[in-house]
């Protein structure tokens, strides 16, 4: 019974990662659209880099899912 | 909650057909099954939309000249003239994922990519392909990849091995993505189809318009990670023709 409560805290703590990934996801959009309101004839070109830097970013947050999931099942 | 009603219980692979040569185990699954209509429906989608050859081109055929374009021009922007050689690869690689991504979106089917093996093995097939290219193109000016230039030799000791290690893990971050995000999708959707359920007619609403919106970012999931596949691999082509340093 202690080893079950021990694996669900610990998914509960690889959750933490999410923190980091709200701030990166949040920086990336932010930056776009504070650089897109200085220069929206440049904000077309970098949305293809906007949407694979939060693919990139999505990915941590998923990582840590992976991690939980070992955590609970594995 | 019973097995069969788990969200887990979508990603089990069933035998549809069992054989066995020798003692592995080589059953036609629904994994396998939905690779190979991927692949029919790929197949099919490109050869009849682009049987008219029109110059004005049809709906269809603007949609198979778009995915062409697309990728063209991501290798062209990418990788530079040197890449068009490996333009069918990509190209191939980026519409497998892409349908076995989508065709998972329809209810009860199954999502290939949600299996780490697949991922993995399409990950690998990229990774070795493009280390042995890299090696036959530079021979031994390949190792020079993993020497940062204007870095004094002190810090080279540290650097060297956290390249070499950044270079191996690629082929598992590459595969983990893809596979992470459908699996955490499809969860996430059969989670909320829980509370639906659970909360009955007058409270399931909510949860069901979350999945409305779940199921148009899950479709904007589908097609921006087999993008990011795509283009990862096109940057690793990249890495190994250039040695970028």
């Amino acid at each position: 019974m202690e080893l079950e409560a021990a694996k669900m805290i610990g998914a509960g703590l690889a959750t933490i990662a999410l923190a980091g990934v709200g701030v990166g996801i949040g920086n990336i959009f932010g930056s776009y659209v504070s650089g897109s309101l200085r220069n929206p004839a440049a904000a077309p070109k970098v949305f293809g880099n906007v949407l694979l830097g939060f693919a990139l970013t999505e990915a941590v947050a998923l990582f840590a899912l992976v991690i939980a999931f070992l955590i609970l099942f594995g | 909650m019973s097995a069969d009603h788990s969200p887990l219980a979508q990603f089990e692979i069933k035998r549809l057909v069992p054989m066995e040569i020798g003692n592995l185990d080589v059953s036609f699954t629904n994994a396998s099954l939905f690779m190979v209509i991927a692949i029919a429906a790929v197949t099919l989608f490109l050869t009849l939309s682009m049987r008219g050859r029109s110059m004005v081109p049809t709906r269809m055929q603007s949609m198979a000249e778009l995915s062409y374009e697309f990728i063209a021009n991501m290798i062209k922007d990418n990788v530079g003239s040197e890449g068009r050689k490996y333009f069918p690869f990509i190209f191939t690689l980026f519409m497998f994922v892409l349908f076995c991504n989508l065709l998972g979106m329809i209810p009860y089917t199954f999502t290939v990519t949600s299996q780490i093996i697949v991922t993995f093995a399409l990950a690998a097939v990229v990774f070795v392909g493009v280390t042995l290219i890299g090696i036959l193109k530079h021979g031994f000016k390949f190792l020079t990849f993993f020497v940062p230039s204007g870095v004094p030799f002190v810090l080279l000791i540290i650097l060297v091995p956290i390249e070499v290690i950044s270079y191996f893990v690629r082929p598992i971050s590459l595969s983990v993505r893809l596979f992470a995000n459908m699996l955490a999708g499809h969860t996430l959707l059969k989670v909320f189809g829980g509370f639906v359920v659970g909360l009955g007619i007058y409270l399931g609403w909510l949860p069901l318009g979350f999945i409305v919106v779940l199921t148009g970012l899950e479709f904007l999931v589908a097609f921006l990670q087999a993008y990011v596949f795509a283009i990862l691999s096109c940057l690793y082509l990249n890495d190994a023709l250039h040695l970028h340093h």
